[in-house]
């Protein structure tokens, strides 16, 4: 009995360890092929579209509401201590340093990760791979590599959308509905977020897009070989919601992990 | 006193095993494909027929033995000239393997557009020439959606001779197929190795479909090859295995209605 269950957690090791090992590698072929040129711009450009673009509106939406509930929160405790007048720079730091970076990549991860992971893991299915390899053609560069690209330069720009949403959806509750004065919010805010605070913010939705990008493609492209229930319908819907689950973990800690070293 | 010349060999398969995890799916085969023939590979579900043909491509790696494709060892190669190798290979897969988002004009031409520095002019040229191969004029803008089971595989075969490859691989060609689409899908592959003279390997596990194409045959039965020969020479072969699958036999004829009810309940 004993000695069973020894070697079901050493053979669960074995698995993990091998899977984190496929993960390293398969993130440096990657990175390998990114940094080799010539790029597909087009295919770039598609998954810009998909990933950035059609993720604008529901970013604007998740940034305004959570600008909106951090000025309603700040207010109220801000208050009870006579320092409404810091309103603005709590909001912008809040949404700069923290929030922007991980809100909007938690929104990238349900409605692209997810959808990549998928789109992958039903191409292995298909054997639609396959034909790619079989037609000379290297999956890593035709698939992964725009997706990846895209993300770099999509998270960024969507993370900005959220900050300045968010900032203006703080305003409407702060200055319009409470009655803090417009000066003293944009004035604070001027005051307290500097240059290292955007950068901060930036290089953690930089770092959360490789992420994102590594663990759905990883997801998905090892399909047939990750465990995953049934190699089929089952499997792909398994990896989907690991990819979700996974890439959600693996952004706050990683968040936690970034923040901590740069702010030192 | 004519000299018969030996057929120049374009594949070299020699002791060849495969494994999947502790499961062994080939073992030990040996076999080699003359150029220009039709090899059809044939076995019942299981017996690892596809396995060979995906070890033949490259795309499983075996535990032991050489592949010698166009005189190229296949198993040492390096990532990069692997896709070299490939670029002179058509493949056609079971299911088509079509891209669902990008039209059949776009799924035949991609290996062009990967490979080549042609204008979009010529693609379209040389698309409707092989959708015209495969008796497709006029499709090339539907999406794989649109299409029927018998089309998918037609383009599909269309994408897999648009770089007019030496060499052309079909897994299980008229799997799904009503007996008319896949005799006409039959026909096609004849006269592909005429018109084109290529050399095809075709996996199926349909005996009529095998014994109208084939120039020979392998029969594949629980990783081993049982017998390698003409038509004739295949029907003709005394091997109880090999019987058993041209008349559709199953493996164990006489079920012990006792033994099966001991091994269904777990009985001593």
């Amino acid at each position: 009995m004993i000695r069973r269950s020894i070697e079901k957690t050493g053979q669960k090791f074995i698995e993990f360890s091998q899977i984190v090992g496929m993960m390293g590698i398969f993130l440096y072929q990657c990175l390998l092929q990114i940094l080799t040129p010539p790029y597909k711009l087009s295919a770039v450009i598609k998954q810009v579209h998909f990933i950035g673009f059609r993720s604008i509106i529901i970013i604007t939406f998740t940034g305004l509401f959570t600008g909106m509930v951090l000025a309603l929160q700040g207010y109220h405790n801000l208050k009870d201590f006579g320092s409404t007048d810091i309103l603005g720079s709590a909001v912008g730091l809040g949404l700069i340093q923290e929030l922007g970076p991980v809100l909007t990549a938690l929104m990238v991860i349900g409605r692209a990760g997810s959808a990549i992971c998928a789109e992958i893991g039903i191409m292995r299915h298909s054997e639609q791979i396959d034909a790619l390899e079989c037609m000379g053609i290297d999956p890593y560069r035709f698939l992964i590599v725009p997706k990846f690209i895209a993300a770099m330069i999509s998270l960024p720009i969507l993370t900005f959308i959220f900050d300045v949403v968010g900032i203006f959806g703080g305003y409407v509750v702060g200055v319009l509905l409470m009655g803090v004065s417009e000066g003293s919010y944009f004035q604070g805010m001027y005051d307290s977020v500097d240059w290292a605070d955007v950068q901060l913010g930036l290089v953690k939705s930089f770092i959360f897009a490789i992420l994102i990008i590594w663990i759905a493609t990883f997801k998905g492209y090892f399909l047939h070989i990750l465990k995953a229930g049934n190699f089929g319908a089952e499997g792909v819907s398994r990896v989907t919601t690991d990819t979700v689950v996974l890439s959600s973990v693996v952004v706050l800690a990683s968040d936690y992990l970034i923040g901590s070293v740069m702010l030192n | 006193m004519e000299i018969k010349q030996e057929p120049k060999q374009i594949i070299n398969i020699s002791n060849l095993s495969a494994h999947y995890g502790e499961r062994r799916i080939l073992n030990n085969v040996s076999m080699a494909i003359n150029d220009g023939e039709i090899m059809v590979i044939m076995g019942s579900s299981g017996s690892g027929k596809t396995t060979l043909l995906r070890s033949m491509l490259g795309l499983k790696k075996p535990t032991s033995g050489t592949i010698q494709l166009m005189d190229k060892e296949i198993t040492t190669l390096s990532t990069k000239d692997l896709y070299k190798v490939r670029q002179q290979l058509g493949v056609s897969f079971q299911g088509g393997a079509l891209f669902s988002s990008m039209s059949v004009r776009e799924n035949i031409q991609l290996p062009l557009c990967e490979h080549t520095k042609l204008d979009q002019k010529t693609m379209d040229i040389m698309c409707r020439l092989k959708l015209e191969v495969v008796n497709l004029s006029g499709y090339e803008n539907l999406m794989p959606a649109e299409l029927s089971g018998g089309m998918l595989k037609r383009v599909a075969l269309a994408r897999s001779i648009i770089m007019d490859p030496r060499l052309l691989f079909f897994d299980e060609p008229s799997a799904g197929l009503d007996p008319v689409t896949s005799a006409e899908l039959d026909e096609l592959i004849i006269t592909l190795k005429h018109a084109m003279k290529m050399t095809i390997v075709v996996v199926t596990h349909e005996l009529e479909s095998a014994f109208r194409i084939a120039d020979r045959i392998t029969v594949v039965d629980q990783g081993d090859i049982l017998i390698i020969g003409t038509v004739e020479e295949v029907k003709n072969c005394s091997n109880e295995r090999v019987q058993n699958l041209l008349n559709r036999r199953p493996r164990n004829d006489t079920i012990n209605a006792d033994e099966y009810l001991r091994r269904l309940t777990g009985a001593a």
